[in-house]
């Protein structure tokens, strides 16, 4: 009787083992997490417009459908990049997601305090290799750096009413997300 | 022999309970900090890097791109205030103010997360489209039938949740469960 008690404490125990590890391993192993679900239709380092979600087909669950969505996989490897959104007419946000759908940074058009939200996306290494006597440090660019190497940007403008949302569409259509070229490049 | 069942029963009762820990959190959607107002629940930290590792692991399962704390907080209802299971053949009423966002939207969602097929083609309520009351307060029905004012088909589907998502809002991580933050109430008005 004995015996079988402490069997069982020791399966209870390992069972917390087992629970603790599937939950640590499981973020890594997820093949239908929200970044996989759009690596094939996202190509990397472009915008992406998403369809809304209906009730017979979303992208993503607990999509809102009171936005118009698009999406930027990003890879830094090549270099940083360059994100500018233009402003839509109520509201339009910008999320940073690190390639486990994480969301480390977001910035809306009220915090960006202009008619387009410009940033530049780049890993910390590639910000403190950054020249600092060019312009490129002027106090108006601001800078995200990414934890990631890849990683998805989400920009989302809302549709107050429904007739609005053909044009919080075009605002998320019209957002840009390139490679910065080098010195090299542009001359 | 007696060793070997020993252990096999000690290895079977791990994974049984190691794998049912696993799932029944991510079905439940354990995570640490949970703010519940109400029939209302929000998990502000999974909007952020400090996720733990629960809500990461409900993040890749589920395959949603959760909301950034920066742009704003979804709060989440299965129920009614009453603790009653949110049921599509009822009458449900969500009513009252919320608290100070640029703007909120509140949408339906079966158990899955996907959107309930209605003829009205009506999914969710934006704060813009709402009727209110005199006092800024406002009703939205949830019900089967047509309402008069906000109403919110269910299409009659047993179960629904509800997602009340606040953006470009203060309410966060900073915000403590029982301090006086206004949400709407849910209530059971007519079942048949």
């Amino acid at each position: 009787m004995i015996r079988l008690l402490l069997l069982l404490v020791g399966g209870v125990l390992l069972g917390g083992i087992v629970h603790l590890a599937t939950i640590i391993v499981l973020p890594r192993t997820a093949s239908q997490d929200a970044y996989s679900r759009l690596t094939p239709i996202a190509p990397v380092n472009t915008v992406t417009a998403l369809p809304g979600p209906t009730p017979a087909k979303a992208i993503m669950p607990l999509m809102d459908p009171a936005f118009a969505m698009s999406v930027c996989r990003y890879d830094l490897s090549q270099g940083p990049m360059k994100l500018s959104v233009p402003v839509g007419l109520a509201y339009t946000s910008v999320s940073f997601y690190n390639d486990h759908d994480i969301a480390y940074y977001a910035i809306n058009d009220r915090s960006a305090g202009r008619h387009a939200i410009e940033l530049d996306l780049m890993t910390p290494e590639q910000h403190s290799e950054m020249p600092e006597d060019e312009n490129i440090t002027a106090a108006d660019l601001l800078v995200v750096e990414s934890p990631t190497i890849t990683g998805l940007i989400a920009i989302r403008a809302l549709a107050p009413e429904r007739g609005q949302m053909p044009m919080a569409q075009h605002a998320v259509d019209s957002a840009k997300c390139q490679r910065t070229k080098t010195p090299e490049e542009s001359n | 022999m007696r060793l070997l069942l020993g252990t096999l029963f000690a290895l079977v009762v791990g994974a049984l309970v190691g794998l049912g820990g696993t799932y029944l959190a991510l079905t439940r959607g354990a995570a640490f900090g949970a703010l519940r107002i109400g029939a209302w629940t929000a998990w502000p930290r999974t909007g952020t890097q400090d996720a733990d590792p629960y809500a990461r692991a409900s993040i890749a399962r589920s395959g949603r791109l959760p909301i950034a704390l920066g742009d704003g907080l979804t709060f989440m209802a299965k129920t009614d205030d009453a603790g009653r299971r949110l049921d599509g053949r009822c009458d449900v009423a969500v009513s009252g103010v919320t608290p100070a966002a640029r703007f909120w939207t509140l949408t339906l969602y079966n158990p899955n997360g996907e959107l309930v097929a209605n003829a009205l083609h009506r999914y969710d309520f934006t704060s813009q489209e709402i009727v209110r009351r005199a006092d800024g307060s406002f009703v939205i029905v949830v019900a089967p039938r047509a309402n008069p004012g906000n109403w919110l088909p269910t299409s009659g589907v047993e179960r629904y949740m509800l997602a009340l998502r606040f953006y470009d809002t203060a309410v966060g991580v900073a915000t403590k469960e029982g301090r006086e933050i206004p949400m709407p109430s849910i209530t059971t008005r007519r079942c048949p």
